[in-house]
């Protein structure tokens, strides 16, 4: 099964996202920031990244153009969540080199069709 | 699958608390016309979090309610928005109104929906929007699914862009996925392909024409096509129908099946009973810095290696092993202290948890008094103990009320006495040997000498021709039935005064006093212990018995000579020593106990201090310094006059810890040897 990098500030929506992805059998690793969430991307290779934007010490934007540069994510699946659906968010994910996103309000079943559209 | 969301709620209040309590002081710290971009982003970020958080848990109620609030702060932090003082007294409202409605989620009291309301069309009209536009947060994902183009199915030729794999996108995946929908049949175009020679293995070179049959909604096929908008070159086409499939295509337009995939957030039941309905407020589980955890068990780890080299020691033993033995037991010894250290580390927390409110409490105060007020807090790192940190609360905030409202004066008054118009109150938290010291400072009038002894007069606690000194009017305040305010004011002075600030620090073994200058100023200082359970004693003995004198509260202990004791009617035993006069409380006396050395002159005389009065201990012996651990003796046996608790000792035996304070107040009037219980009996009971 794909291991999972969650990137989140917000611990509830951390145990939302991780609880649904175990269940459903993923491998699932947790991160407070996008610093934590370099860090611990750099120790072993995931096979997926979930990321949120608004995070201190470092933003979602930031860590997905971090993680492209480095050989290990060049065409990793990099995910977003966003609760802003507008376009020029959407296009600065993109810019910086994010694979999709998913907007926030979402539920289980949501998150679950969209990891399984970017894994295997 | 369903997922129960309910059961992250609690994390999500937990983590909403905290986020509520960055943005307010995020907005205290808010300097009206300068944009600070960290700042302003931290209190975006807590609302953004809430938002989010509230929307995906079901909450709609607060998630309408924070996207406004996003909203705003959004524009402040795109810099369209100046930061206004209205603005930040909106922001600050909604930030108490949102803890409401968390709180009244989480099954506390019900919050006042037309608050709510009021704000949100506050903040709406600044918005420049209408309220209802808040519904928007939930129906921006609504909208999938209701395009009508249902065809017999669709031509799609899907031409990536070679750099697409570096997007984390794969055509596998997403033919994979199309494959999902109907009929699919696709064909590969290897025009594009190079030679094998010139092939890049990093860059897409393929294109696809995909035949997909079924009723199909267009927005499903362009769903699988939506991250890649940019990265290919795509063309979606309605295939010719046919004719079976024909028939049906009307019945479709209307039949879209509303897509399986209900984007609405499934809304938990807010009332649902939330597990562990803890009283809101009370906090019972502590944050502790991983350093402090790793300290702890790098000291474990140390224990673990003393007692296997005991164990070694001991398998074996003669005498030749003793040295080893001793080294092993002190290594030991040293290992629990260090132990004990780092475990009561843990209680301890930066004051700061405790100073969080006050800037939010000066502000609210100095607009409702019209009084201008700067609040400077230094030391917010100094730690104490968890438990007396909850209990200094109160009357921290009493203190500062009374600072803000007797201290600082009006700025008129101020600025006729030559101060600049802003009063300045400091709260200030440093350690001093075993103790915190809590100073709260403020450069107002200082205490008003005349008013003070005028009402001391008035409530009979100052005979009418004394004349106190300074010392004793700072005392006075604290009396019982002592308030200063001409009239009761909202802000402070409600009756119970300053003499409840004094019980309830002294409940916590500490002490305050205070300081004035007048037109300068008053200074109040509090003293704390650093842990309620520890503490350094002085064993004594008197008789067979220990006792335990805290170390804090001896001055000096000295051998008596003949002449130094005089017996004075009505008032026992006095020494005097260097011209000051104190009582001699004999313990042996006191606590009934035989002893053999009754002769004042061959036993030691241990001077003790409590609330500013002195008081000799005559003790046999004194034995050695050592941290006690104080167990309660209320909770085992009851309350005994002169005695504040009990310890166990190394020998197992119990011994009783001397509430100074209480021995001087004993020592006040005439030793009543009946009303204090022979010790034989509350050992054996507290044992």
């Amino acid at each position: 099964m794909p291991n999972i990098l969650i990137v989140d500030d917000s611990a509830s929506m951390r145990q939302m996202v991780a609880f649904t992805l175990k269940g459903a059998g993923y491998e699932v690793e947790e991160a407070v920031d996008g610093a934590d969430g370099l860090k611990k991307a750099k120790t072993r290779a995931f096979n997926i990244v979930v990321t949120d934007v608004n995070m201190p010490n470092m933003d979602g934007i930031t860590l997905i153009k971090e993680l492209r540069a480095l050989p290990n994510y060049k065409f990793t699946p990099l995910l977003l969540l966003t609760t802003e659906s507008t376009d020029d968010k959407k296009q600065a994910g993109k810019a910086a080199g994010a694979t999709g996103w998913m907007v926030k309000p979402f539920n289980p079943e949501q998150l679950l069709a969209t990891i399984k559209k970017v894994s295997g | 699958m369903t997922i129960d969301m309910s059961k992250f709620l609690d994390t999500f209040f937990e983590e909403s608390a905290e986020g509520l309590d960055a943005m307010e002081s995020g907005l205290l710290n808010m300097q009206e016309g300068a944009a600070d971009n960290e700042l302003i982003n931290t209190i975006f970020r807590g609302a953004h979090s809430i938002k989010g958080g509230s929307a995906t848990f079901g909450l709609s109620e607060v998630a309408e309610f924070t996207h406004h609030m996003e909203t705003l702060l959004d524009e402040m932090r795109a810099g369209k928005r100046a930061v206004a003082r209205e603005l930040v007294d909106v922001l600050l409202e909604s930030v108490d109104c949102l803890r409401a409605m968390l709180a009244a989620s989480k099954g506390g009291d019900a919050h006042n929906p037309e608050r709510a309301k009021v704000l949100s069309e506050r903040m709406g009209r600044m918005l420049g929007v209408a309220v209802e536009s808040a519904e928007s947060v939930n129906s921006e994902n609504s909208t999938s699914g209701s395009q009508s183009a249902v065809g017999a199915g669709w031509r799609i030729v899907f031409s990536p862009h070679a750099h697409l794999y570096r997007t984390g996108n794969d055509p596998v995946r997403m033919l994979r996925e199309l494959a999902e929908l109907g009929d699919f049949k696709v064909e590969c175009d290897t025009s594009r392909l190079p030679h094998f020679a010139d092939a890049q293995p990093e860059e897409c070179t393929l294109a696809w024409t995909i035949e997909l049959r079924g009723e199909i909604a267009e927005q499903r096929v362009r769903e699988v096509f939506d991250w890649v908008d940019g990265d290919c070159d795509l063309s979606i086409r309605k295939l010719a129908a046919d004719p079976a499939v024909k028939s049906s295509q009307e019945a479709a337009g209307i039949d879209i099946k509303a897509p399986e995939t209900d984007i609405k957030p499934k809304k938990p039941d807010a009332k649902a009973p939330i597990p562990d309905p803890r009283s809101a407020s009370e906090a019972t589980s502590i944050r502790v810095g991983i350093d402090k955890v790793d300290a702890l068990i790098n000291m474990v780890g140390e224990l673990v290696i003393t007692q296997s080299m005991l164990g070694q020691v001991g398998k074996d033993f003669d005498m030749s092993r003793v040295e080893k033995l001793m080294h092993g037991l002190s290594q030991l010894e040293r290992n629990t202290r260090e132990l004990q250290e780092s475990v009561m580390r843990i209680r301890m927390m930066p004051i700061s948890f405790a100073f969080q409110r006050f800037p939010r409490m000066v502000r609210d105060l100095s607009q409702k008094l019209t009084k201008k007020i700067d609040l400077r807090m230094s030391g917010e790192q100094t730690e104490l103990d968890k438990t007396v940190m909850e209990k200094i609360g109160d009357p921290l905030v009493h203190l500062v009320r009374n600072s803000v409202d007797h201290g600082i004066e009006m700025p008129d008054v101020r600025r006729a006495a030559g101060k600049s118009e802003t009063g300045l109150v400091t709260l200030n938290a440093f350690h001093q040997g075993g103790n915190i010291v809590i100073e709260i400072k403020d450069d107002g009038a200082g205490l008003p000498r005349d008013k003070i002894i005028a009402k001391a007069r008035k409530q009979g606690l100052l005979g009418a021709d004394e004349e106190p000194d300074d010392d004793k009017v700072c005392e006075l305040i604290f009396m019982a039935g002592f308030s200063t305010a001409e009239q009761v004011s909202d802000v402070s002075g409600r009756g119970v005064g300053m003499d409840v600030v004094r019980k309830n620090i002294k409940a916590l073994g500490g002490s305050v006093d205070v300081k004035s200058e007048p037109g300068k100023g008053s200074t109040f200082t509090i003293h704390l212990p650093l842990t309620l359970a520890i503490m350094d004693g002085q064993s004594v003995l008197v008789g067979q018995e220990n006792y335990i004198i805290p170390l804090v509260s001896i001055v000096e202990s000295i051998q008596l000579k003949p002449g130094m004791v005089n017996l004075v009617a009505g008032q026992g035993e006095v020494m005097r020593l260097r011209d000051e006069v104190m009582p001699v409380l004999r313990l042996y006396k006191i606590f009934n106990v035989a002893s053999q050395v009754t002769d004042l002159h061959r036993g030691l005389l241990v001077v003790v201090e409590g609330e500013g009065k002195r008081v000799g201990l005559f003790v046999d012996e004194l034995m050695g310094q050592q941290q006690v651990v104080i167990k309660s003796l209320e909770t085992n046996f009851r309350k005994v006059a002169g005695v504040s608790g009990a310890t166990i000792l190394g020998d197992g035996t119990v011994a009783l810890i001397l509430d100074i304070p209480g021995l001087i107040q004993l020592a006040q009037q005439p030793v009543n040897v009946d009303r204090v219980i022979p010790v034989g009996h509350i050992a054996t009971i507290a044992a």
